[in-house]
């Protein structure tokens, strides 16, 4: 490129004249001659025309080059080519193929490589191979895999992930949310769902869609509350009996909670691979009004005796606060002052949902720490057992160390933010196909009010048509196109989805 | 007695051979209207991609291989900078350049012996213009000129290289472009960012100025290049000029590396540089330090008229060739043989230079003319080279 861009105004008016030709035109030539050269310049400028190349370089070079070795057997396939564009369009014009060399030993080598004009090779079906682009990915799989050997986390150990969930309208969408990102997780992961109300097939169908090879599923005797203070203890009860199970059975790793609503980014699992004994995070908190605006703002900066109050238009981080040597100095935690009377209580309340001043999900514990009579524990970390003396749960895994300044910031002090939290659940008498499977299918179809197609009849009059059982493939209220209107169908097992989610939808039509 | 000395080198690389103290050069003191004044005249010659003369001189000024006793040399270095008259754009322009150099010989033979005890064959010039020391920028043009002809019996050290040509004498040392070692430095990105690129290439395909049609620029091969791949997924090719191009060669599997007007490119050194395997598309071509460095083990090589199956031959190379390629361009001894810093670091551009001219010694006792015996033509030549400069 540098080197074309070079040569780009030097060669204004010099470059028609390069064959051999020129040389010997410029000079004596008297006029007949010139006018003769001109005609048949002019001639050959008009089958140039009609040809579509440079008839007059051909044939000049063809008559007058003497040193020319090339043979012009391949001048009429040239000719004949243009017409047809199916073909390779190979032409090979007449090279000026330059005098041999001699070396120094006496011998004559020409050069393999001509200098002129070449064509332009195309081949005549242009679209990559399929099996060739997949030949491509997994080269570059390959690469990065071993990118990854070389410069990525040495000895991973495997990640322990914690869900608690309970089956409701969201928990296909949100378990299937942290599944995806736990199957993207290069590292070994060892899956413990416990799930409110006692095992069923429900999650189990969804948990077995992950593929993943080790998912623990537990069942947990007490339903879901539908009050979310209540619900928050249930949770930590439920994280509890994960802890339990890790004792028992002696799971070795890291140990992070993964809450079935929260989104993690990929770069999370690398940068826990970090962690010693135990590290925390800083967790984005989603929280929204119940209104489809604006989010909430305030950040509580508490250091270790100061409250410093802040106003920032930005979302809140819960997370560890360091100095700029890198240690840990505080926390960040969520003020709720301003969401003092605003904030929803029960599942379906129109308002924000607020988190504890320190989710679990931003902690990350070496699993050895749980296991009783480790050997390596250290003395700053008190006994499962000793804490948890009637299962009742504790805020957060804080409450099993003695010192807190042992816990180790992640994310560059906690200045990435990886992990979001988010609450949002459909109203609780909300319902759902099981399995998200309509059997057996719908029988009501109700012609949209303002559909999109532009074939469609002319507005219809509103009442219910009963349409056949076959046409149930293409007419599925339950998908929800921002065009059309919210309808009623007489189906029981229409879900009504009350959260904000179709409430947006709602706003955009 | 017999003494035989064994030369013990670091684990048999070639590329990490000092060369101090295998070799002597005696760098002639030219006046400064050779040198210096071009360079005050025109700043932009160190920074172009043919500022290797210009560091090439600074760097054996100051080397422990100068000596200041011609007698002692084994080697001759001429300091002229014939690739530094630039137009606005900064192109180099060669029409002075033969003049140039001839006057300089003119100078370094009446002046000092040494030229005339041997006509130039233990001297060597630095002519990193496009074709070399046949000092035209067009093809054509510069093999009918050939090498000039003072210049026959000298050891050139140029960047163009390519098979049976007469711009490439037996001898020569081809050396990488000159890339500014602290710009590329500055973007580098953290290893462990994935190579999610496959193929990767930024430059013209069409020169519309002076080859419109195409056929003639890079042999049609740019152009076949682009009319082949412009629609695949995997090639990610365009004329863009990015901010983030170094970046981008960092994060691509393949760089290609076609020829352009002239074989040579500085997109060999940036490959090798950011770790990216180059695809040299450019027939007969000889790779810097040839010698020296394993390119078949290195690079990929498509013969021009296999462009169009490029992507057919990029996906059937085995993965384990793809990593070992990659292991191999990881080395920092091969990276380091690729630059030009200032100041000089062992096992690069300039040690390489040095160790490829040490090589050749002990001269041959033919090189040694009997007095009177003349083998140059001083008035071959086109009739324009004559005149004084």
């Amino acid at each position: 490129m540098k080197l074309s861009a070079l040569q780009n105004n030097r060669r204004s008016n010099s470059f028609r004249g390069v064959s051999p030709l020129d040389s010997s035109v410029d000079g004596s030539i008297k006029s007949p001659a010139a006018i003769f050269w001109l005609v048949l310049h002019g001639l050959c400028c008009l089958i140039s025309l009609v040809l579509g190349f440079r008839f007059s370089r051909l044939v000049f070079l063809l008559l007058f080059s003497s040193t020319t070795t090339t043979p012009p057997t391949n001048l009429f396939s040239t000719a004949n080519s243009f017409t047809e564009t199916l073909s390779l369009h190979t032409s090979s014009p007449p090279n000026l193929n330059l005098t041999p060399l001699i070396s120094q030993n006496g011998v004559v080598t020409s050069s393999g490589v001509v200098v002129g004009r070449h064509g332009i090779l195309i081949r005549p079906w242009p679209h990559p191979n399929p099996s060739e682009v997949m030949k491509a990915h997994r080269i570059i799989e390959r690469v990065q895999e071993e990118q990854r050997i070389q410069f990525g986390i040495k000895n991973p150990r495997t990640i322990i992930v914690v869900t608690p969930t309970y089956v409701r309208t969201f928990q296909t969408l949100h378990l299937t949310g942290v599944m995806h990102s736990l199957m993207l997780v290069p590292y070994d992961l060892v899956w413990i769902v416990v799930e409110a109300g006692g095992k069923t097939s429900e999650t189990a169908s969804i948990l077995a869609k992950s593929g993943l090879r080790s998912i623990i599923h537990i069942g947990f005797n007490q339903r879901m509350p539908s009050s979310w203070g209540e619900r928050r203890t249930t949770e930590n009860q439920m994280r509890l009996r994960a802890l339990r199970v890790v004792r028992e059975q002696k799971l070795d790793g890291i140990l992070m909670f993964a809450d079935d609503s929260n989104m993690h980014s990929m770069e999370l699992f690398d940068e826990i691979q970090k962690v010693n004994y135990i590290g925390a995070l800083s967790v984005g908190i989603l929280v929204h009004s119940g209104k489809s605006d604006e989010l909430s703002s305030v950040i509580v900066i508490q250091k270790k005796d100061e409250v410093v109050g802040e106003e920032n238009p930005s979302m809140p981080i819960q997370g560890p606060a360091c100095n700029s040597s890198g240690q840990l100095i505080g926390w960040h935690t969520f003020n709720s002052l301003p969401y003092e009377r605003k904030s929803a209580i029960y599942i379906d309340d129109r308002a924000p949902v607020l988190p504890s001043k320190l989710e679990w999900s931003g902690f990350v514990l070496n699993a050895r720490l749980l296991w009783k009579d480790a050997e390596d524990r250290p003395e700053w970390v008190k006994d499962l057992d000793a804490v948890d003396r009637n299962s009742e749960g504790f805020e957060s895994p804080l409450s099993l160390l003695k010192d807190t300044s042992v816990v180790e910031p992640l994310g560059s002090c906690g200045r990435k933010v990886m992990l979001w939290w988010l609450r949002v659940e459909a109203r609780a008498d909300s319902k759902f196909p099981s399995g998200w499977i309509i059997d057996p299918p719908l029988e009501m179809t109700v012609p949209a009010k303002r559909t999109p197609w532009p074939d469609a009849p002319p507005e219809l009059p509103p009442d219910v048509k009963v349409v056949n059982v076959e046409e149930h493939a293409e007419k599925r209220p339950t998908r929800t196109r921002s065009s059309r209107s919210k309808h009623r169908s007489k189906r029981k097992r229409e879900a009504r989805v009350a959260a904000d989610v179709s409430a947006k939808h709602s706003v955009e039509n | 007695m017999l003494y035989i000395w064994i030369n013990i080198g670091s684990a048999g690389d070639v590329l990490e051979d000092d060369p101090v103290g295998r070799l002597k050069v005696f760098v002639y003191e030219l006046p400064s209207k050779y040198n210096k004044k071009i360079l005050q005249k025109d700043p932009r010659c160190l920074t172009h991609m043919f500022a290797a003369e210009i560091f090439m001189h600074r760097f054996l000024l100051s080397s422990p291989v100068r000596t200041l006793n011609p007698e002692e040399a084994d080697w001759f270095y001429t300091p002229v900078y014939t690739t530094c008259d630039l137009t606005p754009n900064g192109l180099p322009l060669p029409f002075k350049s033969p003049r140039m150099m001839r006057s300089a010989i003119q100078l370094i033979s009446s002046n000092w012996p040494y030229w005339n005890r041997t006509e130039g064959a233990d001297h060597f010039f630095v002519v990193p213009h496009d074709f070399g020391a046949c000092f035209h920028y067009q093809e054509e043009k510069a093999i009918e000129r050939g090498i000039l002809p003072l210049l026959q019996r000298a050891t050139l050290v140029q960047t163009f290289g390519q098979r049976n040509h007469v711009c490439l004498k037996e001898g020569s040392i081809t050396i990488p472009p000159y890339a500014p070692p602290q710009k590329m430095q500055a973007h580098l990105i953290p290893p462990d960012t994935p190579r999610s690129i496959f193929v990767y290439f930024r430059g013209l395909f069409y020169d519309v100025g002076n080859d419109p049609e195409g056929g003639y620029y890079a042999r049609g091969a740019r152009a076949s290049v682009w009319e082949n791949f412009k629609d695949n997924p995997l090639f990610d090719i365009s004329t863009e000029h990015p901010t983030t191009y170094y970046e981008d060669m960092q994060r691509a599997v393949f760089c290609l590396c076609p020829l352009g007007w002239a074989p040579w490119s500085p997109r060999l050194v940036e490959g090798v540089i950011f770790g990216c395997i180059p695809v040299i598309i450019a027939d007969d071509i000889v790779l810097p330090f040839a010698d020296a460095i394993p390119w078949e083990e290195i690079g990929v090589f498509v013969a021009e008229k296999d462009v169009p199956k490029l992507d057919t031959i990029l996906t059937s190379i085995p993965p384990e060739v793809i990593l070992r390629k990659q292991r191999l361009l990881a080395n920092p001894s091969m990276k380091q043989a690729m630059l030009f810093p200032q100041p000089a670091q062992p096992g690069d551009a300039f040690h390489q230079i040095l160790n490829g001219l040490a090589r050749k010694l002990p001269h041959d006792k033919s090189i040694y003319l009997k007095p009177g015996q003349k083998v140059l033509n001083w008035t071959a030549g086109p009739g324009g080279d004559l005149k004084p400069w």
